[in-house]
């Protein structure tokens, strides 16, 4: 008689609750270190002598704790949770998981350990040793097994295109790990990569991009997907829309690691590649932009008072600038003025701080009153101020890194007519950068003074509400014609 | 890269393209069974999306990239072993050594391509290669005496030379200061000249095998006292016993060598740790490695030379 009593099932909100609690600590110890190596660069003292303070190893530590730890603990908490609710299901299974969300921050903690003390790979974003590498892969297949195995269960008939690019990121960012991380061990804390020359180096940017591409644009799309028609209460503007460029994205991104290596001895038709792709590449990332701001049309009115759709919607606008920018450096003559400055610094940022963290900031506000039984965030005022903070701060810093990478660019490739030497030595340049990096460390602080003012909302939002127990009805069974009494 | 592999990726790369604009194509069309403009018949967790059709300026700018791209194809190398119409390249590919890369510069030129480094290179020897030639004919010494010349030496230091011996070329730790007129292999031009053509290696022995921490404390005493430091006299008594292995190299009054790049010991000069007694313990202990590369195949001797005359000047004033 299951069909006259729907049988509920109960959403496992805790796993969510923790990731979302961990995404805004990490994001303060993230971006906090990135403060403290950017005020590095202006103040060398800073490091105290002191080997495990020095920039070399910190700076790694900062990369790792805003992609792995802040960000990927964004996309693992919002993916179980939007998988759920557009699914109509609870979790493949609850103890996995908890495996995901505790290795994982067993991972992270590791990072904290071993980088300061000085163990590396030295690949780039990948600087983690084997025997973590190997705990990374294990918590990720569970991560995969979760998340698909979710999918599979669903009871609705479609699969959300917010699921699309979670499920996409999953997928390739286990099997980018895992290649790039083929090492031979020399011993527990050292190992060395399995390929060799510019093989290696096409291995790590093919590697590299595709973070970049996949964990930070197309997991954050997915979230994207579910926050932004949900704050905004409109559909989505056109379905047809992402269906291509969701197609269109994840397989040009994949070809895109060469322009990271423009004018090095990697073969020429190998860059050419990369760079025809990473151009073409501009038009469905747009697509998303689109699809996003678009799904606003009608409702523009409630970003006059609604600062958690301000966060959404400016993410997007950082999301359209930073992916105009990417296929424009991607071309050899503009990298050629680009590459090794801080004008690529700046451009990671811009999608870093002002594409990734603005969406994570935006839907965390959605996400954690609703988590916890309320309806809204402690206090809705202070958002707006920390909408401000992070715009200012973003702002600051782009801006900043854009003059001084522009300026070392031209000043590098300077030459005096007389005599065909270099007008400028690299500390010139560097001396002239000053300035622009000490614009960049304010903005930081605004970034950071930010984080701690959510942090503080979170925890009054959280002190006073209680864990949220959702469940959902699930669907009349529907009963085969031969079970059925004759 | 064998044909098989240039077959692979020209076959994968066209087709990838190719699925791209059906992609495109295929969503140009409203295939949906629902009326453009209107909702789609899924909904999920209260989230609707329209079928909308995608922006047409959009599709347009999908269509220019798409055909830039088949067309930069053409033109330039990226379709495996097809060279691309232009003939261009950004250096030689495939050279393992200096002589491959002269061959294939030569090979390039006659056959007509275009190898962007060799041109640029070869554009700014054209400019630049006389000034260069016209000094080079000029002895050192005049060069020296001369504002332009030095003006040129010192930017091409800076650029080449800085890195070490600093921007005020007065050296650092390990790296000669080339401001005073103390020379590890002479300060005549023609001995600069070798230095930088032909680089230097300096190799001081370690003797900690040979000396006990007693012995090489007295050593170190006595080389101290060797440029008049206050020492106490008897450690550097005993240190003189055994400085007959230093004298090989360093002379029996201490006044080094130039041949070998000997160090003065006498002049309170000093190349490592500023003459504290614990730095030359260590120099003793563990022997020390100098090397200063060779420029030859980077600068060329017409650079060297005006290289030279800056260093030469600095020692004069």
């Amino acid at each position: 008689m299951s069909h006259t009593s729907p049988q509920q099932m109960e959403y496992n909100l805790k796993v969510v609750r923790q990731f979302a609690v961990m995404t805004v600590v990490w994001g303060i110890i993230g971006m906090g270190l990135g403060v403290f190596i950017a005020a590095q660069l202006i103040w060398p003292e800073l490091n105290f002598d002191t080997p495990w303070l020095t920039y070399s190893r910190l700076r790694p530590l900062h990369t790792n704790a805003v992609i792995f730890a802040f960000s990927t603990s964004a996309l693992m908490g919002t993916s179980f949770y939007i998988v759920q609710k557009t699914c109509r299901t609870n979790l493949f299974s609850d103890k996995l998981a908890a495996f995901v969300f505790w290795s994982w921050q067993t991972v992270i903690v590791l990072a904290v350990i071993t980088l300061p003390l000085g163990f590396t790979s030295s690949k780039e974003y990948a600087e983690l040793e084997w025997p973590i590498d190997i705990l990374i892969a294990l918590s990720w297949i569970a991560y995969v097994i979760v998340f698909f195995g979710t999918l599979m269960k669903r009871n609705t008939s479609h699969i959300y295109v917010a699921n699309w690019f979670y499920g996409g990121f999953i997928v390739t960012i286990a099997v980018l790990h895992i290649v790039n991380s083929m090492a031979i061990p020399v011993s527990f804390t050292k190992s060395y990569s399995l390929y060799a020359g510019a093989v290696d180096a096409m291995v790590q940017w093919w590697y590299g991009h595709n973070a970049v591409g996949f964990l930070l644009t197309a997991g954050f799309l997915g979230m994207m997907y579910y926050f932004v028609p949900k704050q905004a209460e409109r559909p989505v503007y056109s379905y047809r829309l992402s269906v291509v460029h969701f197609w269109a994205l994840i397989s040009l991104y994949i070809w895109a690691g060469p322009h990271h290596l423009h004018y090095t001895a990697l073969p020429d038709w190998t860059q050419s590649l990369g760079m025809v792709m990473s151009v073409i590449l501009f038009v469905p990332s747009w697509g998303g932009m689109i699809n996003g701001i678009m799904t606003l049309s009608g409702a523009w009115h409630k970003l006059k008072t609604d600062p958690i759709l301000r966060f959404l919607i400016v993410s997007l606008s950082f999301y359209g600038m930073s992916t105009f920018e990417g296929p424009m450096m991607a071309i050899k003559s503009v990298n050629a003025l680009s590459h090794y400055t801080d004008w690529t610094i700046g451009h990671v940022h811009s999608g870093a701080l002002g594409w990734v963290a603005m969406i994570t900031i935006g839907s965390m506000y959605y996400l954690i009153p609703r988590l916890y039984n309320q309806t809204s965030m402690y206090n809705v005022r202070w958002i707006n101020t920390h909408f401000w903070l992070h715009t200012i701060g973003v702002v600051l810093y782009i801006v900043a890194l854009w003059i001084s990478g522009v300026m070392q660019g031209l000043m590098w490739r300077a030459v005096n007519a007389e005599d065909g030497t270099l007008t400028y030595s690299f500390i010139e340049s560097v001396e002239a950068s000053y300035p622009f990096w000490f614009i960049r460390f304010v903005g930081g602080l605004f970034i950071v003074a930010g984080m701690l003012l959510m942090a503080y909302n979170t925890f009054r939002t959280i002190r006073q509400g209680s864990p949220t127990v959702e469940y959902v009805d699930l669907p009349a069974k529907a009963t085969k014609p031969a079970e059925q009494p004759a | 890269m064998s044909s098989f592999w240039s077959a692979w990726i020209i076959v994968l790369t066209l087709a990838f393209l190719v699925a791209i604009i059906w992609l495109l194509r295929w969503n140009m069309k409203n295939y949906t069974g629902i009326k453009e403009g209107e909702l789609m018949d899924h909904e999920f967790d209260g989230i609707v999306e329209y079928n909308n059709p995608m922006p047409t300026w959009w599709t347009y700018l999908f269509w220019v990239c798409i055909v830039w791209g088949f067309l930069y194809l053409a033109l330039y190398p990226g379709l495996g072993n097809f060279a691309g119409l232009l003939g261009w390249t950004s250096s030689n590919q495939e050279v393992l050594s200096l002589e491959e890369s002269e061959q294939a510069t030569a090979a390039a030129r006659e056959a007509g391509l275009i190898v962007q480094y060799d041109r640029e290179m070869q554009q700014a020897e054209e400019v630049f290669g006389p000034i260069f030639k016209a000094y080079a004919e000029r002895p050192i010494k005049e060069l020296a005496q001369d504002p332009e010349a030095l003006k040129i030496g010192q930017r091409l230091f800076l650029q080449n030379c800085a890195q070490c011996h600093g921007s005020n070329a007065q050296g650092g730790n390990g790296f000669p200061n080339l401001t005073d007129d103390d020379w590890l292999y002479g300060g005549e031009p023609e001995d600069i000249v070798y230095s930088l053509v032909n680089g230097r290696r300096g190799q001081m022995p370690g003797w900690k095998e040979q000396f006990s921490e007693e012995q090489i404390t007295e050593l170190a005493v006595y080389v101290l006292s060797l440029s008049g430091r206050k020492v106490d006299p008897e450690l550097a008594n005993a240190g003189k016993q055994n400085y007959a292995v230093c004298a090989a190299c360093h002379g029996q009054d201490g006044k080094g060598n130039q041949q070998i790049g000997a160090p003065n010991l006498t002049d309170n000069i000093w190349l490592y740790g500023g003459g504290s007694q614990a730095s030359i313990e260590e120099t003793l202990r563990n022997g020390r490695n100098g090397v200063m590369p060779a420029w030859d195949d980077i600068l060329g001797e017409d650079k060297i030379h005006i290289i030279s005359a800056y260093v030469y000047g600095l020692s004069q004033e």
